[in-house]
């Protein structure tokens, strides 16, 4: 069972925007063809002290990230216009130093692990709780930073 | 469905009866044809061989006893013309004479005699005392009056004994004389007599009146219209022979062959019971007709176990295929029961993940300073807990669906089944403690290493026994949880002494969305779940259950590799 008791819930959020304070702002490229749920996720960690730029589809972001320099990437691994797992390649072949979460639906785990062995930091099964996803960020970021 | 079951018997009782009649129709038939066109060959040309070898039988008899009469004819005229009347009245001359051919022929000849022109017998010799004899009566002597030689007919005579005459006519000094000789029946009878075939066979000779001219054999009685009818058509085989086959009266079909004797005045006659005549033929037949019996009654026999054993055969493989249907059909619709669920779960996770998402923003900014202590901050952070909770119950439920079309994780390992069953009884003792169960453990010691997905086979069993716990919430029970070693496979048993399952119920307890919980408390999906995945181990899972007694869940699952299919 997750953590989801509120004060842990608040304990877990007070000490993210302790780190977000300290160091530079994580700058997070989130991926997902769901715009309601890239949006509120996009407010959602931009509260927690990350720049946040959210895309809609495959191609959008593979031509955000040629001006941009990203730390994260949260990626969908199911979009209406491109294959996530093709995206990751892309994403890892220009920039090898960003490392990317993937976001997949349950039951997809193949797919996640296939994507693992192309580079990608690690998964999530979507709908996943903001915590987790939190979490897995910081972690990347370090890793990456 | 006995119903069903009675006209599956009567298909298969017909199919028996249909190859049964057909395997012995293809085998016996020609067995019969050909046995048959043998039989009748045979027949015709055993009847052929028996009546030419009558044939030749007697058409050398008939030769044998016309040379007989024609030979003792010829030694009577030789003596008549070599020595003359007044020699032969010389009575101690004649019996030399006589003397001389009984030396030659043996008692052929019983005596001679010499007879004048008026019939009085002149001089004699032989046994008996006939001295001046009257012949002018006598058939013989009128006939040789005639001609100038006879033979007789047999008949009694003075002396009263079967006997035939010889007698030739000579002239002496203008007057006619003659010599007559009187053959001895017993001797001319012996030649006939001899003609002897089988049991029944023999052969005897009638005169033109269908008198007996040797003794028959057997005692012939009244009926003589076949040697009648030969007598009457005698011009049609004048020097070859006849051969007729007819029932007497006794019924029984009798076998003449006949041939003339004596220029046509007598008929040799053979004459056997066909049934002896053929007698090699009918034991060939009784022979025959047993072994084409032997044979008939091993086809039967044969043809019985093979028919049956097909349509046995038949039958199992029927059995099968109607079985592969219904296991086609389940997982047919499982399958597409699946893609349907994981298609609307996929499409429900987005908004639901959207909805909790947002009320987290909520949350977020309920955390800003102008809400703070606001009068009904709480009953806003309840709300949104609630929101949270239920979201979070929708993702229990869509991942169950998912659960249901693809497997978490499916991944082959070596599995201890009785610490994974003691797990989760431990897992489960507090919910048993609070529902006022009793929970039973009776393990197969040291099973086998199970190679089957660990997180599938905990899902089968928790699931099993979180219904038997669901069954038993009310009243409290027992549950008994054994496993056993039953050949490959290794048998679990979750047993409950709940409320049993009616048996209308109990058809549909696999079938998917198929529950009997109250709304939002069940999917319907676990037993589904159970079923699909015991199935692709290779194992099976049966219920049994009983109103007011109790439900018993066995779960077979197979222990060799080799029986599992690759997830």
């Amino acid at each position: 069972m997750e953590n989801n008791s509120p004060t842990a819930l608040m304990g877990d959020r007070m000490m993210s925007e302790k780190d977000n304070s300290r160091e530079k702002k994580i700058k997070v490229l989130l991926v997902d063809d769901e715009i309601g749920f890239a949006d509120i996720l996009t407010k959602r960690l931009g509260k927690r002290g990350m720049t946040v730029t959210p895309v809609y589809t495959g191609t959008e972001a593979v031509q955000t990230i040629r001006k941009n320099d990203f730390d994260v990437a949260v990626l969908d691994l199911k979009m209406e216009d491109m294959d996530g797992i093709e995206v990751l390649k892309i994403f890892k072949k220009a920039y090898p130093e960003m490392e990317v979460i993937m976001l997949t639906g349950h039951g997809s785990e193949k797919a996640a692990k296939e994507g693992i062995e192309y580079g990608a930091f690690d998964y999530l099964t979507k709908p996943c709780e903001l915590e987790d996803l939190i979490k897995k960020i910081h972690q990347a970021a370090r890793k990456g930073g | 469905m006995d119903q069903d079951k009675g006209t599956h018997n009567g298909y298969y009782y017909s199919l028996t009866r249909n190859m049964l009649l057909v395997i012995i129709l293809v085998a016996i038939m020609p067995m019969i044809v050909v046995s048959s066109i043998i039989l009748y060959q045979f027949d015709i040309s055993y009847h052929e061989k028996v009546h030419a070898h009558l044939e030749e039988l007697v058409l050398k008899h008939k030769h044998n006893i016309d040379g007989f009469l024609k030979q003792k004819l010829g030694d009577i005229r030789l003596l008549g013309k070599t020595f003359s009347y007044e020699e032969l009245r010389d009575e101690s001359f004649l019996r030399d004479r006589l003397e001389l051919l009984q030396e030659i022929y043996g008692p052929v000849f019983v005596d001679l005699g010499v007879v004048n022109d008026r019939g009085i017998q002149v001089a004699y010799a032989g046994p008996f005392k006939l001295g001046k004899a009257l012949y002018s009566n006598a058939k013989w002597f009128q006939m040789a009056m005639k001609s100038d030689h006879v033979k007789s007919d047999v008949f009694l005579g003075l002396r009263g004994i079967p006997h035939f005459i010889i007698a030739v006519r000579e002239n002496y000094n203008g007057q006619p004389w003659i010599l007559r000789a009187t053959v001895d029946f017993v001797a001319f009878n012996n030649l006939v007599e001899n003609i002897r075939i089988g049991e029944t066979g023999f052969a005897f000779i009638l005169n033109r009146r269908g008198e007996f001219q040797t003794k028959p054999l057997f005692d012939l009685i009244a009926n003589k219209e076949p040697y009648t009818d030969f007598l009457k058509d005698s011009e049609k085989f004048q020097d070859g022979v006849r051969i007729i086959e007819r029932d007497d009266d006794a019924g029984n079909k009798v076998i003449y062959v006949a041939a003339l004797l004596k220029h046509g005045d007598w008929l040799l006659v053979y004459q056997q019971k066909a049934s002896d005549a053929f007698s090699d033929l009918r034991r060939t037949l009784r022979v025959t007709i047993a072994i084409m019996l032997l044979a008939g009654i091993c086809i039967v026999v044969i043809a019985f176990i093979l028919s049956k054993r097909m349509v046995n055969r038949v039958a199992s493989a029927d059995q099968e295929k109607e079985m592969m249907n219904e296991q086609i059909v389940e997982t047919g619709k499982l399958a597409s029961v699946g893609e349907l669920a994981s298609g609307i779960a996929h499409e429900i996770n987005n908004p639901v993940a959207i909805m909790v998402e947002e009320a987290g923003w909520i949350e977020d900014l309920l955390e800003e300073e102008e809400f703070r202590g606001g009068e009904n901050l709480d009953e806003f952070k309840r709300a949104l807990e609630q929101i949270r909770t239920q979201g979070r119950r929708c993702k229990e439920i869509t991942h169950k669906l998912l659960s249901f079309a693809r497997k978490t994780d499916s991944r082959i390992q070596d599995v201890q089944l009785n610490d994974l069953i003691e797990e989760l009884i431990a897992l489960s003792a507090q919910r048993a403690k609070f529902a006022n169960v009793d929970i039973n453990v009776n393990l197969q010691e040291n099973p086998p290493i199970l190679h089957v997905s660990q997180t599938e086979l905990q899902q089968i069993l928790l699931n099993l026994i979180n219904n038997a716990l669901d069954a038993m919430e009310k009243t409290g029970g027992t549950l008994n949880v054994s496993s056993e070693l039953e050949g490959d496979y290794i048998v679990v048993e979750v047993e409950d002494d709940g409320p049993g399952i009616p048996e209308a119920n109990i058809v549909r307890i696999f079938d998917p969305f198929f529950t009997t919980k109250p709304v939002g408390k069940g999917t319907g999906l676990g037993l589904s779940i159970c079923y699909g995945i015991i199935k692709k181990m290779g194992g099976d899972i049966i219920v049994k259950s009983t109103m007011e007694v109790g439900t018993t869940f066995r779960v077979k699952i197979p222990i060799s590799k080799d029986e599992q299919t690759e997830a």
